[in-house]
């Protein structure tokens, strides 16, 4: 079994929803992303998104985009953030690992090394922001037997058709992303997120989790109650970003935040 | 030169967006449907008489078309060679080749009921052209402009606001036409449902470097009537500046089953290739994904997109239309690169000698020009893409030469 598919089966079990913070990796300098990892995980996070800089993140907002900038001053690669993925495996071997990014520093690495690589340094998912299903399946062939699930977004545009391509090519869960823009967005709509959650598990088994736009602990706990994850992003970032220049302080910050969403959704 | 050649005019891209290995796709989930819908109707009016009629008849009216061919035969003359005419897209409505394409998108955003038309531009004359005709639509319209290309091209950033658009500045990245585009992105992302995104180049996810490049390929057209009608045969030699390359593919396109016409599509090499310090995909760059397609990139070894330099803001991006990328890998188009000194000189050489100022972006293409003349014969000629007018660049050029004006 995956890890994965162990921590979501291990969530159900005991009625609990999956709690997946995302930070970029090397934000604010790279000597910090693996004690974060670790401090996230001990304020309650279930499985861990970790973002891969990338100069031209255009699915991301201002607030991703800036921590993105901030990694790559410190020149923090794919090859990095493997690294840092690796060491976090000598550390805590069960918490999922999820990389997010875009597909350029993908391809110039080639596909079959990347794959090697993640898998070898313990890595549990890929999320590529700007590869759909339709140019996907070389990736996927390089992940198969590799114990990596290849992690789609479905959108509010996505018509049903489109979900269930996506469903079918994505393994580990599903991210719904609970707004039109990017991330850090607002205007989070309940009643249309639970709409599409209805279209998304008609189609499939796998975990459904829902980001953008998820600022605090009370919509958390909201969305919670629908989905089987949430993911929270920008409103992690932006409290790096207050510290950056204080990074011993940042651990502390986002265990805050991570500990009362925890809260939040354990007592829905 | 093979008579037998497969004929490819008509067989690219394929039904998702192909050129061989390069264009497609890629883009986030949330922009799929949007791109599906916008790909329909494409396809939808280009076959519609009374769309392609509203079409022609703004490309004759109100950008004043057919642009005219312009033999310089004193250039021709001092150069010593190959015969040089000019295609005087400068000679369009806002005074570039954008024009064609901005018409036929403006008006396709009308016929999909779209009331908000937003654009990137580098140079501004992308900017420019999408202003005036969303000003003549009555259409709400925003231009993502990069920071750096706002500060050098101030007189066009006023003639955007002039015609009612709102110039947003992006701060983010190199501050130059890549970061406008992620910009853009990031707004029809956000305001998808009443909002069509007006790209000014042949690159993007499909299907805009095919539908841009149908909107453009009236220059090629025209061209390839006029030379025969005016010199009784075809051009032996295209040249176009590629930055992006829309001009250029509107040039090459319905010259590429002519096997005998030579193609040089010329990017721009800033301090030089080898200095680094360049805009030079296509010549110098590796095939990656950016900007919703696959195609040559300026890029480091970790995959991060690099800062090109150019002294053309026009020219100024890091990636190039998939056609172009094709068309390279296939050997059907050659592709070159000429220093900012040396698009610099043949501006001044334009201006001197045949009394047109023409844009620094093909400035590029002239100065390519200037060194294949003189390597040809004096009854073969070469047809110029001269796509804008260089009133825009005068702070440039006059910057450059320590003049204040």
């Amino acid at each position: 079994m995956s890890r994965l598919e162990a921590r979501f089966s291990q969530l159900k079990a005991t009625g609990k929803k999956a709690l997946i913070p995302f930070i970029t990796a090397g934000d604010p300098v790279p000597d910090i992303t693996v004690d974060l990892m670790q401090d996230l995980v001990s304020a309650g996070a279930d499985i861990i998104e970790l973002g891969v800089p990338f100069s031209d993140p255009m699915a991301d907002g201002p607030v991703i985009q800036r921590a993105s900038e901030r990694a790559l001053e410190h020149h923090v690669s794919l090859r990095d953030v493997m690294q840092m993925v690796s060491r976090f495996r000598e550390l805590d071997n069960e918490t999922p690992v999820v990389l997010m990014g875009y597909l350029n520093p993908i391809e110039i690495m080639g596909y079959e090394t990347f794959a090697a690589q993640a898998a070898e340094a313990g890595v549990d998912g890929i999320l590529v922001v700007d590869l759909p299903p339709e140019e996907g399946a070389e990736l996927l062939e390089a992940m198969k037997g590799r114990g990596l699930d290849q992690i789609y977004l479905i959108a509010p545009t996505s018509t049903p058709e489109r979900i269930k391509t996506i469903c079918d090519a994505a393994g580990g869960f599903v991210y719904y992303v609970s707004v039109k823009g990017v991330t850090g967005a607002s205007h989070l709509d309940l009643q249309t997120v639970e709409s599409k959650l209805r279209d998304i598990r008609a189609v499939t088994n796998l975990p459904v989790g829902v980001g953008f736009g998820i600022k605090d602990a009370q919509t958390a706990a909201a969305v919670s109650r629908l989905a089987d994850a949430v993911v929270v992003g920008s409103a992690l970032v932006s409290r790096v970003e207050a510290l950056a220049e204080e990074p011993e302080k940042i651990g502390r910050a986002l265990e805050e935040v991570i500990a009362s969403m925890r809260k939040a959704m354990d007592e829905v | 030169m093979s008579t037998t050649a497969e004929k490819i005019i008509g067989t690219l891209p394929d039904a998702r967006g192909h050129f061989g290995p390069y264009g497609g796709l890629f883009v986030s989930e949330t922009l799929m449907e949007p791109l599906q819908e916008l790909r329909e109707a494409y396809e939808r009016y280009m076959q519609d008489e009374d769309f392609l009629r509203e079409l022609d008849e703004d490309l004759a009216n109100y950008v004043g078309r057919p642009s005219p061919i312009y033999h310089a035969r004193r250039w021709s003359e001092q150069l010593g060679g190959a015969q040089i005419y000019l295609k005087r897209e400068d000679l369009n409505h806002t005074g570039a080749h954008k024009v064609n394409n901005t018409i036929g998108q403006a008006l396709l955003a009308r016929r999909m009921g779209k009331t908000r038309i937003i654009a990137e531009t580098g140079a501004g004359q992308h900017g420019v052209a999408t202003a005036t005709v969303a000003a003549r639509l009555g259409l709400e319209c925003v231009v993502y402009m990069g920071a750096v290309d706002i500060a050098r091209q101030e007189a066009n950033v006023y003639r955007m606001r002039l015609l009612g658009a709102e110039v947003r500045a992006v701060s983010s990245g190199s501050k130059t036409l890549k970061d406008a585009l992620n910009e853009a992105m990031r707004d029809w992302v956000t305001n998808v449902d009443n909002t069509f995104y007006i790209i000014g180049t042949v690159a993007g996810p499909h299907p805009y470097p095919a539908m841009v490049r149908d909107f453009q390929t009236v220059i090629g057209r025209e061209a390839r009537e006029q030379m025969q009608h005016q010199t009784g045969r075809l051009p032996d030699a295209l040249v176009a500046c590629v930055g992006g390359g829309s001009n250029a593919i509107g040039l090459f396109y319905p010259f590429l089953d002519d096997q005998d016409v030579k193609i040089y599509g010329v990017e721009a090499a800033g301090n030089g290739v080898d200095t680094g310090l360049h805009a030079a995909p296509l010549c110098a760059g590796k095939p990656g994904v950016l900007h919703g397609n696959r195609t040559y990139l300026m890029e480091d070894s970790d995959g991060q997109i690099i800062e090109t330099h150019s002294i053309s803001a026009g020219l100024d991006y890091p990636g190039v239309g998939p056609e172009h990328a094709w068309l390279k890998d296939s050997g059907r188009a050659n592709y070159v690169a000429v220093t900012d000194d040396e698009a610099l000189a043949a501006f001044h050489d334009l201006t001197r000698i045949e009394g047109i100022i023409p844009a620094l972006e093909s400035s590029h293409a002239l100065a390519y020009a200037k060194k294949l003349a003189p390597e040809m014969k004096r009854d073969q000629s070469i047809l110029i893409n001269l796509s804008g007018r260089g009133d825009k660049d005068m702070h440039t050029v006059a910057a450059r030469e320590g003049i204040e004006i």
